[in-house]
């Protein structure tokens, strides 16, 4: 049943409309458990668009498999996503930067409030993303620190590649994540491909995750299923190689590759005078879960991270 | 007066980036002005432009005190304001929301780092900031609630208005936010206008800044007394909201004393031109806030009143 989260007049003859589809078997038993699956609070990142589409398709094939109820919420930021901007447009603002909102603030507060309100008192949430349109991602859940070892157990059943705690940047204060958590809703925050990208591969990968975590809350009744078994790090395990000159990156491995100390990651270029201005090295074994696809680089900028694998 | 610079970061494409501080006297961190942060900020721009040629005229006739230094930062960042982009041009990410930052994160996070390390030490800070909802302002001094904040001292900028705001979890990654926890008495100054330059106000800002430090003993410069400002919270301001999305058009401008009942504006249908909104005064009070957009959305925020204040 699509139905309508909030909506706000637009100045000309539209209005701002989110909207969730609830999915529900026919018979609901007292106190069902409830799951949301959200994205698209950033208008560049399209994988959550799949994953929402394949989960939900294989609910309605199987509605006899439903035992509760699963919330899809596939577009939280409708104009940034017509738009194909990462932010809200004409604002400007990161829509990921104003929650839990205010009732009684401006337009994208309001949306904000509404949004945690209606997904408030889930039994778990999971929130997709999909990097930005510079690094790209293997799939992988982020825990802030402060829930970690309370999400850890459902993180793992995600099928991700990787768990990363203590990712502050993703997870931190002004989430959609964070605010649902304070609230008391379990919300585990995804992160993979590239943006306005969809890799199909990526998103069975997250479908199939999700039904697991659904199958563990009892929301979904079916056999268990085998998954990836992730790797888990906090901080201190992940080697950041940032760019420290500006230039052009042209990486010399592929993003999830296993790597060495001593690999070879990539150099920064000079298309002006012809040179290599920097060459940029592994310095752990592990897998290279972020890398960079945006070419163009300033000092600081990201060019991959490696998450050490004791497992070889 | 000598130019100095805070950082620099080579680009691929332009000149380098680099971030220039003016720094005036000699001795004690004393006083630090900061510029714009984002590129829309063109108001700003030009009330750094003109302190700094009111300090170097100060600076010739020997009325920088002894034994203090200001350092004025015109301009953090140039690259959004050449490219009219609001926040850094590379990435869209906005500095001002980057604080304290780190040495070793993404470059905006390393801009706000550098910019913090070379104003920290900085007895007084003074930024000319913006709003992140587009609009006018009575001009105004605000401070964020950390704990540190001294509403007395931001009395002394003789602006009508001091406001004090809760800090909100977007607020936690502000200049202002950060400066006040590295113990400097942080103030943001407020004028009425952003992307246009408006000379009356401006020159209100500057003069404004030159009575804080003169009050503080930082220089010498007379000036008239300025007002007792009047304080508020943020909290206790009303708003006022739209109930119908369409064409704005506005009767009152931010400062203007209205009473209850009042016609504040009219909505009038984008297509039809008939007008679909009366916005009515909902209390007696002063305008603090004016949306400025010719286009509005249902239930926006108008404006923003101080309840019940006369002039």
């Amino acid at each position: 049943m699509i139905e309508t989260v909030i909506s706000i007049g637009l100045p000309v003859r539209e209005k701002l409309v989110i909207k969730k589809n609830r999915l529900q078997p026919e018979k609901l038993q007292n106190r069902p458990k409830r799951i949301a699956i959200v994205t698209g609070i950033h208008g560049d990142e399209l994988e959550g668009q799949f994953v929402c589409y394949e989960v939900t398709r294989r609910i309605r094939e199987n509605i006899d498999k439903l035992n509760g109820i699963v919330d899809i919420y596939p577009c939280l930021n409708p104009l940034g996503m017509d738009a194909v901007y990462r932010n809200v447009p004409k604002t400007e603002i990161d829509m990921n930067r104003m929650f839990p909102g205010n009732t009684e603030g401006p337009m994208i507060e309001k949306v904000a409030s509404a949004i945690v309100a209606d997904i408030a008192g889930s039994d778990m949430c999971v929130d997709l993303h999909s990097s930005d349109t510079f690094i790209r991602e293997v799939p992988q859940v982020r825990l802030s620190e402060v829930w970690a070892d309370h999400l850890l157990p459902y993180a793992k059943l995600m099928n991700v590649n990787m768990i990363w705690k203590n990712a502050t940047k993703t997870v931190d204060e002004s989430t959609l994540g964070y605010s649902l958590n304070m609230l008391g809703t379990p919300t585990i925050v995804v992160e993979m491909g590239i943006g306005n990208h969809i890799d199909q591969s990526n998103g069975m990968q997250l479908a199939d995750g999700i039904f697991r975590l659904m199958n563990h809350l009892g929301i979904w009744k079916d056999e268990p299923q085998q998954g990836v078994e992730p790797l888990v790090s906090s901080d201190g395990e992940i080697e950041f190689i940032r760019a420290d000159e500006s230039g052009v990156f042209l990486p010399c491995i592929e993003y999830n590759c296993e790597v060495k100390t001593g690999d070879k990651i990539g150099d920064i270029i000079n298309p002006l005078s012809g040179e290599i201005i920097k060459s940029y090295y592994a310095s752990v074994c592990g897998l290279v879960f972020s890398l960079r696809e945006y070419p163009m680089v300033y000092a600081g900028s990201l060019l991959a991270r490696i998450i050490k694998n004791d497992r070889r | 007066m000598y130019l100095d610079s805070i950082c620099s970061y080579h680009s691929p494409y332009r000149e380098d980036f680099t971030i220039n501080g003016y720094r005036f006297g000699k001795g004690d961190k004393a006083a630090c002005i900061l510029g714009p942060i984002r590129g829309n900020e063109i108001q700003q721009l030009y009330i750094c432009s003109q302190l700094v040629k009111k300090l170097k005229e100060l600076e010739a006739k020997g009325c920088i005190s002894s034994g203090k230094e200001i350092l004025v930062i015109p301009c953090v960042n140039h690259f959004s304001i050449n490219t009219a982009s609001r926040f850094w041009a590379v990435d869209n990410t906005d500095i001002n929301r980057m604080f304290p930052g780190t040495d070793y994160g993404d470059t905006t996070s390393r801009i706000a780092r550098d910019v913090l390390d070379a104003i920290h030490e900085y007895t007084y800070g003074i930024q000319f900031a913006s709003f992140y909802m587009s609009g006018e302002f009575v001009p105004h001094v605000r401070m964020m609630e950390t704990g540190y904040q001294n509403t007395s001292l931001a009395n002394l900028f003789g602006l009508p208005y001091v406001m004090v705001r809760k800090p909100k979890p977007i607020d936690t990654k502000t200049l202002n936010y950060n400066w006040q926890n590295e113990e400097t008495a942080a103030f943001s100054v407020y004028t009425n206008k952003n992307d246009e330059i408006d000379p009356v106000s401006a020159k209100q800002a500057v003069s404004s800044v030159l009575r804080f430090l003169t009050r503080m003993g930082i220089v010498k410069y007379e000036s008239h007394s300025g007002y007792i400002s009047h304080i508020i919270n943020e909290e206790d301001l009303s708003n006022v909201y739209t109930k119908t999305a369409g064409i704005f058009h506005n009767y009152v401008n931010a400062g203007a004393e209205v009473k209850y009942g009042d016609l504040m504006a009219e909505i009038t249908d984008p297509y039809e031109g008939n007008i679909v909104e009366k916005i009515i005064a909902p209390t007696d009070g002063i305008v603090f806030f004016k949306q400025a957009e010719p286009l509005v959305n249902e239930s926006d925020i108008v404006y923003r009143m101080i309840h019940r204040l006369h002039e």
